[in-house]
């Protein structure tokens, strides 16, 4: 075991998992005010219709902002050197993700977290990586 | 294929400048259900060693879609927005921005491949934010490209 500013680092650590609660329309509204993604697929279920959608989804770039969270939550943000994160399936709306990550590497200075969002359902949503300063 | 690869690689983005607010940080914090007080309020991201509230780590993609015309070179590739999916993204950061600094973006589009016997083309979109001369961060999406609409 490895403590870094009381970090706990070893194999296979697990970041305490991040549960959100379901999203809903108006987090959707916010999110796309905020985030400047102003894609109407995701807050306009005439669109989202039109697209051949039965209902708007949320944006992937909410549930990549979940996993900052995830890890910034765990270590501080100027640790963090670099990460990806996959769109794998989209989240409806009401869905709750939960974000998990797991220590799969230690060493040269860096430790690299293994990175997923789920839902409730247990759909993999989200796949991702990233790389922690020691 | 679908897309015009020379045409792509070949495209310039405007140079972007902004100044990054911190109403604008707040209201992504709210939006994404942020606990930590240190990205909310300033007197907190000070007490944490902070010179103001910290960019973020996804929020430079949201600082690249407040440049003009964000989706702009896929009209300049005669590609339609809804056959587009974002595949993945990726962040490397050389330091923490904060609110009040100046940032300048570049980008580019940087690679262009196909999959499925051209039916998907890949596009990997860079963008580089800059404070002064000092590199901050880059972004890299990949950007899917249907040859179908999004299917019901």
């Amino acid at each position: 075991m490895t403590t870094v500013d009381g970090l706990e680092l070893t194999l296979g650590t697990e970041l305490p998992a991040l549960e959100l609660p379901p999203i809903s329309r108006g987090t959707l509204a916010l999110f796309a005010g905020a985030s400047h993604d102003h894609n109407p697929v995701h807050i306009d279920l005439d669109v989202a219709r039109a697209a051949g959608f039965d209902d708007v989804f949320a944006h992937g770039m909410l549930s990549m902002a979940y996993l900052g969270r995830l890890l910034t939550g765990w270590a501080p943000q100027d640790r963090l050197m670099s990460w990806t994160a996959r769109f794998v399936a989209i989240t409806p709306v009401h869905g709750a993700p939960t974000c998990r990550g797991r220590v799969i590497q230690v060493g040269d200075g860096v430790a690299r977290v293994d990175l997923s969002v789920q839902l409730a359902d247990g759909t993999t949503t989200m796949t991702g990586e990233a790389v922690i300063a020691l | 294929m679908g897309v015009d690869r020379d045409a792509a690689l070949g495209l310039t983005f405007p140079r972007y400048e902004r100044v990054v607010e911190r109403g604008e940080l707040q209201a992504f914090a709210a939006a994404i259900g942020e606990t930590d007080p240190m990205y909310h309020d300033p007197q907190a991201a000070v007490a944490a060693g902070h010179p103001d509230l910290p960019v973020p780590p996804t929020y430079f993609f949201s600082l690249e879609l407040l440049a003009p015309r964000p989706f702009g070179y896929l009209d300049d590739l005669g590609i339609d927005i809804g056959s587009i999916l974002h595949g993945s993204q990726q962040f490397t950061y050389h330091d923490l921005a904060h609110a009040g600094d100046r940032l300048v973006i570049t980008s580019r589009l940087v690679d262009v491949f196909e999959k499925s016997a051209g039916a998907l083309t890949f596009m990997v979109k860079e963008s580089a934010f800059h404070r002064d001369e000092q590199l901050v961060a880059t972004t890299g999406a990949t950007v899917i490209v249907r040859r179908q609409p999004v299917p019901a």
